[in-house]
């Protein structure tokens, strides 16, 4: 899949993080966070969910497999979820979820869950920003896929060559 | 009326799959009986040469089992699918990766020091490798090219249909020939085998309670399995509510949890962050400490989660450490 060009080369590189944020909580915080003037980083893309719950792990590896460098949850705080359980449940996901991307070799960093309500804007402001800087220390996230592997080396590039080719 | 002809070929597999085909038993002269075997390995001696010598499309259907991870394996797919009207990814390590795929979370030159050096019973002090060219008297000695990773058979070329399972249930495999000799074969791309979790089917399932809680989970060798009860209930890691039936249950009914080798259902992208989200929801805590405690007893989660699936899932392989999967000899 193609890449914008400061992907490839790692010059002028910006972080790309996606976000998945609960529609009672934490996206009402960015709402909050945007009317309330309060400046961050523009390196997120929002992705509203009716709740942390509904994230399927698939959602956050579909988004590293399409190029986010990282990924950020954001839920209702323990106790706070509109649908009882919800971020229970997410919280035992994504727990489960770090261990298995730790065994993928992808740094702690790029997967991240806040806890933030719906008067936290300034959380979300922090949030972003943190995610931002860490991930600009740690650079693109280059996964060895089929589509973007050499076959021979492993190594990344942008747009893999069909196999055949390849002796 | 000449019999229409079906070859099947073998990548990166063990042999179990071939072992699936005999045990049709006397099922399989049934199937000679209505087709031609025009290549197989393991029982009749064609050679490449006889294949390339045949018309593209000789083939009425050619199955193949095992993963892909070296330049032969990548010719021979291609040559078999201009070969075969019908190419069949037959088996686990075909269709997702299988056991073979575990090897994407080692990087290629780790798995070579390994296997020429390493091991207790290597003997190779002049540290040979394996050389994809050798001189010899007789002229240049040639070897496949080992790639850096294990890729399924449908990163490879393009695939009619999908036979899950290690290996591939019987009944699965006479339905798939059946389809086939009738004509009634389901739309490209398919996955031959029925599309419901295995819990559905699963002998155990009125002992499943209607809710699930895992306080610790257990491995298979630290407890006495009880031969009725659900296997989750126990404490046992069974991969059951993400993994597709048509096996009959054959891992329960041995008393064993599954391990998900059929994949997943239809409309899953990826069969490891699926069960791992099953899993994830019967633990039965909400702390983080608690869940953490829980958890630490999976010994080896994406090793369980992507068993047989690591080169078909979204990330497809460990990432390589030094960004280029270990160069090339």
């Amino acid at each position: 899949m193609p890449q914008d060009a400061s992907k490839a080369t790692g010059d002028g590189y910006e972080p790309r993080i996606v976000a998945f944020f609960c529609n009672w909580c934490t996206y009402t915080a960015a709402d909050l966070a945007g009317t309330s003037r309060m400046k961050y980083a523009p390196n997120a893309r929002v992705i509203r969910l009716m709740c942390s719950g509904r994230l399927d792990p698939q959602f956050v590896l579909a988004a590293f497999r399409r190029g986010a460098d990282g990924v950020l949850i954001g839920g209702c705080h323990p106790g706070d979820c509109h649908y009882q359980e919800g971020n229970y449940k997410a919280l035992r996901r994504f727990l489960l979820l770090k261990r298995l991307l730790a065994s993928m070799g992808i740094e702690p960093e790029r997967l991240r869950l806040e806890w933030i309500s719906a008067s936290e804007g300034d959380r979300v402001q922090a949030a972003i920003n943190e995610m931002t800087a860490d991930l600009r220390r740690l650079g693109p996230l280059h996964l060895a896929t089929p589509d973007q592997c050499d076959v021979l080396t492993g190594a990344w590039i942008e747009e893999a060559p069909l196999m055949e080719a390849a002796r | 009326m000449s019999k229409p002809k079906v070859g099947f070929y073998w990548c990166a597999s063990c042999g179990g799959c071939e072992e699936a085909i005999v045990d049709l038993n006397e099922g399989v002269l049934k199937v000679v009986e209505a087709v031609d075997i025009a290549l197989w390995p393991v029982a009749i001696d064609t050679k490449r040469a006889d294949v390339e010598a045949m018309p593209d499309g000789t083939l009425t259907a050619c199955f193949i089992n095992g993963a892909i991870r070296t330049s032969e394996q990548v010719e021979m797919a291609h040559l078999l699918r201009r070969k075969a009207g019908v190419l069949i990814a037959f088996g686990s390590c075909s269709h997702t990766g299988g056991i073979p795929g575990l090897a994407n979370f080692y990087e290629r030159e780790s798995i070579l020091a390994r296997v020429y050096d390493t091991t207790p019973s290597t003997d190779n002090p002049s540290k040979q490798r394996p050389q994809t060219k050798t001189a010899v008297p007789e002229g240049t000695a040639t070897l496949p090219t080992f790639y850096a990773d294990v890729r399924t058979l449908d990163q490879t070329v393009d695939v009619d249909y999908y036979i899950p399972g290690c290996p591939p249930p019987v009944r699965l495999i006479v339905d798939a020939v059946t389809a086939l000799l009738e004509g009634k074969l389901p739309p490209k791309g398919s996955i031959l085998a029925p599309n419901i979790a295995l819990c559905d089917e699963c002998p155990r399932r009125d002992s499943k309670p209607d809710h699930l809680a895992i306080k610790e989970f257990k491995r298979p060798h630290e407890v006495i399995i009880d031969p009725e009860k659900c296997l989750l209930e126990q404490g046992l890691l069974c991969l059951g509510p993400a993994t597709r039936s048509g096996c009959d249950a054959a891992c329960i009914s041995g008393n064993m949890p599954c391990t998900g080798c059929m994949g997943a259902t239809d409309g899953i992208r990826d069969f490891g962050a699926k069960a791992l989200s099953a899993l994830s929801s019967l633990v039965d805590a909400r702390e983080k400490p608690d869940i953490e405690r829980i958890l630490d007893t999976i010994p080896d989660p994406a090793g369980s989660f992507y068993r047989y699936s690591l080169p078909a899932s979204l990330l497809h392989r460990r990432m390589p450490t030094n960004g280029n999967g270990g160069g090339v000899q």
